[in-house]
């Protein structure tokens, strides 16, 4: 009997009756409360900071600011992206809600009012707000706290055969260019980051409760950082109201927490507010970008070239494998047979947060694939040909897998064409189509449809090419089989809502013949599990599901030989059936784990050099990335009088491999979708010209409503993947990374009669009415 | 971190004691019935009242009734009843479509009719549609009640007729046989403040337009009204071409702002589009019965 399969999520018993404990429910014997001040200006020069009102305030027991940190060389902290970040601003500030100071206070009330106290003096300095304009000669220099730094570039990367495909467009017979911007989104998942830090005088153990997807990076940053001996440094991640790679890096207010308990020798609870979340935590995205696509006349696809102009925010804070500073960008070649392609990025400093890889993007994979699925979008409407068919004409074939693209990636398998089939079927393409033609001919309302075919590449990922800060991305699994034949199982990696305490048991319990019900999932405790580098990328299922699988192949053959010894036959005349270890072609005699497991801890004699017990400890260093794709279809109607858009259809088919508990799957996906939807349809978070933040709020920064989507359609196919173990992709992000180019597609075509050819996202109601009138805005900047 | 300053609390028991609590305060306390515009602002700390006066025991402000020719609808009655009563939406279709556009059934279930127009919120629906609607407030003081005609309630964006030391008690809305109303919205997403919003009211007598009124919301509109507009209308046999002009009049003399919601000119175009459509719907449920 499978243990794969739907079955409620074991975690949801306590998540329903509000018994989760998150951050905010840690509360500690003596803890004080810290609230950051921060920065009002874009761009200022700090002239002073008088913080002694603040400090004669009868509750506050600590004043933090720069110059406290720089006398613990703690002023400044590295990035992910091997650059600096002030931790509290000493010189100046560089973007509206950066960190100044850190009040510590015996209540939260009591911080946030010593804040007024805190008298700083700024003398403002012009703000670097358009992209496009960092690198102009006179743009003000944001990073002068860097030996030599006179401009505001960062990197200049690339990848691909420039001269391969730049032969191509030079003799192809149809090129098309589009520039678009993919802007600055924000994940904003429901709990806002925070911490809870505990330094003991007594023992030197620091113990912080804090929502990050990944506790053993954060643990050894600190210790590499602060130079707290790593073996006195607990991360303790507790339940995670979302994190979309919000919660990856390491903020200011963590090491301020830190900080303020190492001071007092108190416990210090910082969380941060909706606004603060919004405004200075890792954004996602802010790509202006600039794609080519050659084609032959008939509609066969030969090349991509791509310019992008990536805006990092003030400090450069991307998450993402070392080697790749535009993340795993390159794959924009998509889901197509090219003959070539090229891509150049650009990176530059605003005055705005740092940031840049979060909310669900694979590493840039979001990027490149609304690049390209606008890209073959728009080449449709020059060649006159419906979307679908070219997408058809192009998709890579069943029998080119294993397939290296003209950027480097190996793709591990697929059936492209059965998946968009799959979807064009449910969505009824030619009725829809029809419908529209008949629409158009009556002048009757607008109606559009949308494509997107996506291929991600997700796991990250083979140790060889792959580490953060120079920690390989290879996750450790730790099973124990306790004498009743009950399970746990300890992962490095944390849920911010994924069901891996669901998962993960039915992997173990699939290997183990055993029932979900009876293996306990041990994750987000450093002291707890082994080492691993964390949740995103959606590589949960595709690392720490593949060490879960093998440290429980471990197990079983552990048990094999205690079976053996059991039964007085050789391990080799035993097979592993039904969930049992037998004699060969002797099912009756079948060992249950629970039998085995009691064994293993009991008086059996077992051979010689045979430990017993059953526990069994690995680490899975992926061999390749996994690479999910599907097929997205989408139906909008428009409103031209007011530019408003209804989705009314979202046909999705994903094919992530082997799916282990595919409600838990198809929950990622309408997750990921109704993310899609907002994203292409109303999150904006524009800076007007001083750079202040103008979507800080819920008010300004709008997520989607059940009201906005529509009944999810989802189909599948199943493509297990050649190299996992147990065969499956990762999913968690598959929704958002293709989503957003099925809705803009279906926007655009909605509004071919008025010779549109691409809007740039959101599309809200007044950017398609000012689209249909030929003169669309940069929807980074404020509306004038 | 999203705590407010420190403020005293008192919780009145009848509006006469409501009335003493805030004379007692002075003008820097606030009435809080719902709360929902008012917490908010006061935990971002844009607003410190010194002292809050909870009404939300009021029984007395919470009728919701038809009384001779007039719809009386108390400060305290919340958005969800109003939306909920059948007698309501009957009348005044135009309050059901605002009602039902109001932010979610949370803030519904909790946000009061009187808060919202003293709130004097320049996005807010109710106060367009009781424009349109041509209403009268009620406000008690310590000398006694005083009624106030809607359109010279709102004084300018958020402030009021509304005294220190005074207490909206109730709306009144005049019922007019014959009539049809509607309200229509453009929102970037269910529940925002609106991008722009227009409330129409029509009487038809003898197939011609007797009464017109025309609320606005979000624009800039003087009093959330737009008396050129109504006045082109009267006299008028209903139709797109009465309707067009009161939308082109409506957003010619309106002064909408930009904003991230839209740019001022986008507004403008809304504006005749909404007003245009609002009218075509209240003439249709004015030509289908509407109210004898």
């Amino acid at each position: 009997m499978s243990a794969y399969g739907r079955m409620h999520r074991k975690e949801d018993a306590r998540f329903i009756r509000g018994r989760g404990t998150y951050t905010d429910d840690v509360n500690l014997p003596g803890m004080l409360h810290g609230a950051v001040l921060r920065s009002p200006h874009a761009h200022a020069a700090i002239v002073s900071i008088d913080t002694s009102a603040a400090e004669a305030h009868p509750k506050v027991k600590a004043v933090i600011t720069g110059e406290t940190l720089a006398g613990l060389r703690l002023a400044w902290m590295p990035t992910l992206s091997g650059d600096t970040q002030a931790v509290l601003a000493t010189d100046k500030v560089r973007f509206q809600g950066q960190e100044v100071a850190f009040v510590v206070a015996e209540d939260r009330y009591a911080a946030r009012d010593a804040l007024e106290l805190i008298d700083v003096e700024y003398e403002p300095l012009p703000a670097v707000v358009d992209a496009r304009r960092a690198l102009d000669e006179d743009a003000p220099v944001i990073r002068d706290d860097l030996d030599g730094k006179a401009d505001n570039h960062i990197f200049d990367w690339q990848a691909g055969d420039k001269a391969a495909t730049d032969a191509i467009f030079e003799r192809a017979q149809v090129t098309v260019a589009q520039d678009m911007l993919y802007p600055r989104v924000h994940p904003a998942p429901l709990e806002t980051c925070g911490a809870v830090a505990d330094f003991d005088r007594v023992t030197g153990k620091l113990t912080v409760w804090c929502p990050t997807q990944a506790p053993h990076a954060h643990r050894t940053l600190y210790a590499m950082v602060a130079g707290i001996p790593e073996h006195k440094i607990r991360v303790i991640s507790p339940d995670i109201g979302g994190g979309f790679g919000n919660k990856v890096g390491i903020y200011p207010g963590y090491v301020c927490a830190i900080v303020g308990s190492i001071v007092t020798g108190r416990p210090v609870k910082w969380m941060e507010d909706r606004s603060e979340n919004l405004m200075s935590t890792s954004f996602a995205r802010d790509y202006h970008m600039h794609g080519e696509i050659a084609a032959t006349r008939d509609g066969r696809i030969q090349a991509i070239r791509v310019k992008v102009l990536a805006d990092h925010g003030a400090f450069n804070g991307t998450a993402q494998p070392t080697k790749y500073p535009a993340g795993f960008f390159h794959v924009f070649t998509g889901s197509y047979d090219l003959a070539a392609a090229h891509c150049e990025v650009t990176g530059v400093y605003t005055n705005k947060a740092p940031g840049g890889v979060a909310y669900a993007c694979s590493f840039r994979v979001t990027e490149a694939v609304y690049l390209v699925e606008r890209l073959v979008d728009v080449l449709a409407v020059e060649l006159d040909m419906d979307p679908a068919e070219l997408r058809m004409r192009n998709l890579l074939k069943p029998g080119q897998f294993p397939y290296t693209s003209p950027t480097g990636w190996e793709y591990d398998s697929g059936d492209y064409p059965r998946t968009l089939r799959l979807a064009l079927d449910m969505a009824g393409y030619d009725k829809l189509r029809a419908e529209q033609a008949d629409r158009r001919a009556a002048g009757g309302p607008l109606m559009g449809i949308g494509i997107s075919f996506f291929t991600e590449a997700v796991g990250a990922g083979p140790r060889k090419h792959m580490d953060i800060l120079g920690l390989g991305m290879a996750d450790g699994a730790e099973l124990r089989v306790h004498p009743t034949g009950k399970a746990v199982l300890r992962v490095s990696c944390q849920s911010q809502g994924q069901g891996h305490e669901t998962t993960f048991a039915q992997i173990v319990a699939q290997e183990l013949g055993m029932s979900p019900g009876d293996v306990e999932v041990v994750h987000g405790d450093t002291d707890q599990t082994p080492f691993g580098l964390g949740t995103y990328g959606s590589r949960s299922t595709p690392v720490s599901g593949a060490a879960t699988a093998m440290v429980a192949r471990k197990v079983r053959e552990r048990a094999r030989v205690v079976a053996s010894a059991m039964l007085e036959a050789s391990p080799e005349d035993l097979e592993w059936a039904e969930g049992r270890w037998a004699v060969r072609g002797d099912p009756a005699t079948g060992k249950s784990m629970a039998e085995i497991a009691l064994a293993a801890h009991s008086g059996l004699e077992l051979p010689e050099g045979v430990e017993g017990h059953l526990d069994a400890v690995c680490v899975y260093n992926p061999p390749n990335l996994t690479y999910p794709f599907g097929a997205y279809v989408c139906v909008v109607d428009v409103d031209p009088g007011t530019g408003q858009v209804k989705v009314r259809r979202f046909v999705a088919v994903d094919d992530c491999g082997v799916r282990i508990n595919p409600m838990i799957v198809e929950g990622q996906i309408h997750g990921g979708l109704a993310d899609g939807v907002g994203m292409a349809l109303m999150q904006l978070m524009a800076f007007d010209e001083e750079g202040n933040h103008l979507g800080a709020s819920f008010m300004d920064y709008l997520l989607p409503t059940a009201v906005e989507c529509p009944s999810w359609e989802l189909g599948e196919t199943v493509t297990p993947s050649p190299h996992h173990p147990i065969g499956a992709k990762g999913v968690g992000e598959s929704a958002t990374v293709g989503s957003p180019a099925a809705v803009v597609n279906a926007v655009v075509d909605a509004l071919r009669p008025y010779g549109v050819r691409h809007a740039d996202m959101p599309l809200t109601p007044a950017n398609v009415w000012l689209t249909i009138q030929g003169r669309p805005f940069r929807t980074d900047l404020a509306i004038p | 971190m999203q705590v407010p300053a420190r403020f005293e609390y008192e919780r009145a028991s009848s509006v006469g004691h409501a009335l003493m609590l805030l004379e007692r305060l002075g003008p820097e306390a606030r009435v809080v019935a719902g709360g929902h515009s008012l917490i908010p602002m006061m935990k971002l700390r844009l607003a410190q009242p010194e002292a809050l006066v909870d009404i939300n025991d009021l029984a007395e402000l919470s009728h919701l009734a038809v009384e001779g020719d007039e719809l009386v609808v108390g400060a305290l009655v919340r958005h969800a009843r109003l939306l909920a009563d059948a007698e309501a939406g009957r009348l005044f279709p135009i309050l059901h479509d605002a009602e039902r556009v109001i932010a979610d059934p949370v803030v519904r279930n909790r946000g009061t009719v009187g808060g919202s127009l003293c709130q004097a919120d320049p996005s807010e629906d109710l106060s367009a549609a009781f424009s349109a609607l041509r209403a009268t407030a009620v406000i008690q003081g310590p000398g006694g009640a005083r009624t106030v005609p809607i359109r010279e309630f709102h004084t300018g964006p958020y402030e009021t007729a509304v005294e220190p030391g005074e207490l909206l008690t109730e709306l009144r809305v005049p019922i007019r046989p014959g009539s049809g109303s509607a309200y229509q919205k453009v929102e970037r997403r269910v529940g925002d403040w609106p991008v722009a919003a227009a409330g129409a009211v029509l009487v038809i007598h003898d197939g011609v337009i007797a009464e017109a009124g025309i609320g606005l919301t979000a624009v800039g509109a003087a009093h959330f009204a737009a008396p050129e507009a109504e006045e082109s209308l009267i006299g008028q046999v209903p139709g797109e071409e009465a309707y067009a002009r009161a939308g082109a009049l409506a957003a010619a003399h309106c002064e909408p702002q930009s904003d991230q919601r839209g740019p001022a000119d986008y507004k403008r175009h809304l504006v005749g589009e909404l007003v245009r459509r609002a009218l075509a719907r209240a003439a249709e449920r004015a030509g289908r019965g509407g109210l004898r």
